[in-house]
């Protein structure tokens, strides 16, 4: 299959953004000589040294917090969580200080650090290894969080959340790292969709779909099907989850009429929460029916063995559709 | 369980002291001290006038003036000590106690008194201090210096970082990850544990079965006890850190042991939990009364200089008074000041409704 995995152009990316700001650095577990568990960050300790790409103790909070000092003293980290399961131990650090500090100081001092962690499920793990906390962070002012869901988004974004002044935590599709996709990495940066902007991703005239990270590609999986029902999906990558982009998702939904969420995160008090309670409010008058949302269901993430049944796929994502039709 | 008290501190082989508490000077080979009277007074004058501030603060709070104030009553030797054992370059981490670094810092204490009467988190620049802002999550700001000092060796610096912290912290799983990564990355960075023995209500005994210094040991860099309430020991020893992280030896962990005379805030009752007869004994270990003594008994100062160094404190508390009272009030829009770097289009969005919403107050002739 031709292209470039995410994996692969997120440390394309990584490699660009190092090459760019000598104060750029890349530190967590096992980052250095194996690349990460999921090889995003490989081959650019041997390139840059162990000063830029850091093999750090197995300690999230020291991670988060080391992170923070190296802000203060100029640097820009790049700091990976290996699970998003594991991202708890350093939770404290990001709410109360990464996402606080520019505020504490009254804009003196800055924290430009990326938060990487590889969110979601359907890669058959253990507990702890399929979590989608993303509304968690999203919650928390001060952040900023995104979720890219392909490659040509991956390769870029990462770039700009290294380029952001604001802390930025940044969800990658694991299940998805493996998916290919081709892109000009030559493009200039500038052109890029920016970092908090929202993507139409399949034009569709019947009903919105709201979705990111992994689920965009199932959202667009139903789309095909739809379509071959004669309904048309459009599919809006929401991109970023902190600030949200409405005018692209409002202006989606004035068309359409109709709006269905879609998220691996639990439905209740889900980003799809938020994104029902701002599209009925700004497109009340456009709406033929309520937002409906999809996603996971009250419950901690199941064993590995029954997690299709929990995840939404194809099916679930058309049967919101269908009710939302039906109005 | 076992008890394990390590409190006795008049038996402890492992604690530096140069400035008994009846102003005996004595030598330590380890840590040598050259001082000259003049230093000693100037010490003396940072002491006093940094206790003098910090009264009055605790007054201000009793007036309805500040929402809340952390004493330092008692810490004064620790802070003076190891604050004035700073190289201008070097960089210092804080908890929210840290009155008398701040003062050596340069940072006007009326400055300090805007975040306990909440106009903000923090009056000051960071950067043009080398003082950070206070943190008051305990053992956060540990993190946040190792990670600085990181900063520092892959710039070359000739500096050193020295963070604060207290008894209570050195249980946090911040402080201990902070000593694993300094440790591991032989980062500059001096670890200041001022041990007041009282983590709010609860004893150090509840901490740790060992003295805390010797925690340095089990992450593989040196850990020193000394009298937190001798200024000289405390200049000493923290010269002597400072100096070990600076000539790349990396991290070194200082136990100051001292007492808090006070309440851990003004919002605390300290008779709940200990006896009154604990501070009578740590009164007799006063950190300034026994540099006033060594002044006094060496000839070194007479008393025409204690009482210009006392006016000199009721100078201070006057214009801190004064400050404070004049304090600007926040606009109620400063809300939405500076949450990100970048800005943000919800804040400015709130912010705008935020304006909408109180003009309306306005028109309507109220607010």
């Amino acid at each position: 299959m031709a292209g470039v995995a995410i994996a692969r152009a997120l440390n394309m990316g990584l490699r660009k953004a190092l090459e760019a700001d000598s104060k750029v650095i890349i530190m967590g577990e096992d980052v250095g000589k194996l690349g990460g568990v999921f090889r995003v960050t490989d081959g650019l300790q041997k390139d840059f040294g162990e000063d830029r790409v850091m093999d750090t103790p197995l300690a999230e909070s020291g991670i988060i917090g080391t992170a923070i000092g190296l802000a203060m003293r100029g640097y820009r980290p790049v700091c990976e969580i290996q699970f998003d399961g594991f991202v708890f131990p350093a939770y404290d650090q990001i709410v109360n200080q990464l996402a606080k500090l520019h505020y504490r100081s009254q804009g003196l001092v800055k924290m430009p650090v990326v938060v990487r962690i590889p969110f979601g499920g359907g890669i058959g793990a253990v507990e702890h290894h399929s979590e989608s906390p993303e509304a968690l962070f999203a919650h928390v002012a001060g952040l900023k969080v995104v979720a890219c869901s392909n490659a040509a988004d991956a390769y870029t974004m990462v770039q700009q959340a290294v380029a952001s002044d604001d802390p930025v935590v940044f969800f990658e599709p694991k299940r998805r790292y493996w998916e290919r996709a081709e892109f000009d990495a030559n493009a200039p940066l500038a052109d890029a969709v920016p970092l908090h902007a929202a993507r139409v991703v399949r034009p569709g005239r019947d009903i919105t779909v709201l979705t990111y990270g992994p689920m965009v590609k199932t959202a667009l999986d139903a789309a095909k099907v739809a379509a071959e029902e004669g309904h048309e999906l459009e599919v809006v990558d929401v991109r970023s989850l902190t600030p949200i982009d409405w005018d692209t998702i409002c202006d989606s939904v004035r068309r359409t009429g109709r709006c269905v969420t879609v998220h691996e995160a639990q439905v209740f008090l889900g980003v799809g929460a938020e994104l029902a309670a701002r599209v009925t409010e700004r497109c009340f008058y456009s709406l033929e029916a309520p937002v409906l949302r999809v996603g996971g269901y009250a419950t901690p993430y199941p064993p590995s063995r029954m997690e299709e049944h929990f995840l939404p796929d194809l099916d679930r994502v058309l049967e919101a559709v269908d009710r939302s039709l039906a109005y | 369980m076992v008890a394990v008290s390590s409190m006795d501190v008049a038996t402890s082989s492992e604690f530096v002291q140069l400035l008994t508490p009846e102003g005996q000077r004595l030598e330590n080979p380890e840590y040598p001290l050259e001082i000259t009277p003049e230093e000693v007074r100037a010490l003396y004058r940072d002491l006093a006038l940094v206790r003098r501030f910090d009264v009055e603060a605790t007054a201000l709070q009793r007036q309805g003036e500040l929402g809340i104030w952390a004493q330092l009553l008692g810490q004064e030797a620790a802070q003076i000590g190891s604050g004035r054992a700073l190289a201008p370059g070097d960089m210092v981490f804080p908890t929210y106690r840290e009155h008398g670094v701040a003062w050596c810092r340069g940072i006007p204490p009326e400055k300090l008194l805007e975040l306990f009467r909440g106009v903000n988190f923090g009056g000051w620049d960071p950067g043009r201090h080398n003082f950070s802002l206070y943190t008051i999550v305990i053992g956060a700001q540990t993190l946040h210096a190792t990670g600085y000092a990181m900063g520092m060796q892959r710039d070359g610096a000739e500096d050193a970082v020295i963070v604060y912290f207290g008894d209570g912290a050195s249980s946090e799983g911040d402080v201990n990850e902070a000593f694993i990564f300094a440790a591991s990355y032989n980062a500059p960075v001096v670890f200041f544990l001022q041990n007041n023995q009282w983590a709010i209500s609860v004893p150090e005994e509840r901490q740790s079965r060992i003295p805390l210094f010797q925690r340095a040991h089990g992450f593989g860099f040196p850990g020193v006890r000394v009298d937190g309430n001798d200024v000289l020991a405390c200049l000493a020893v923290t010269r002597k850190a400072l100096q070990h992280a600076r000539e790349g030896q990396g991290p070194f962990l200082i136990e100051a042991f001292t007492y808090r005379m006070g309440a851990h805030t003004t919002s605390d009752d300290p008779t709940r939990y200990r006896l009154a007869s604990e501070l009578e004994t740590w009164k007799l270990r006063d950190p300034i009364e026994r540099v006033k003594a060594y002044l006094s008994r060496g000839g070194f100062a007479d008393s025409s200089f204690f009482d210009s160094v006392e006016s000199e404190g009721d100078e201070l508390a006057a214009r801190v008074r004064a400050a404070c009272l004049s304090m600007p009030e926040p606009k109620p829009i400063d809300i939405f000041d500076q949450p990100y770097a970048g800005g943000s289009p919800l804040v400015d969005e709130e912010r705008a409704t935020f304006e909408h919403y109180q003009a309306g107050f306005a028109e309507e002739g109220g607010r």
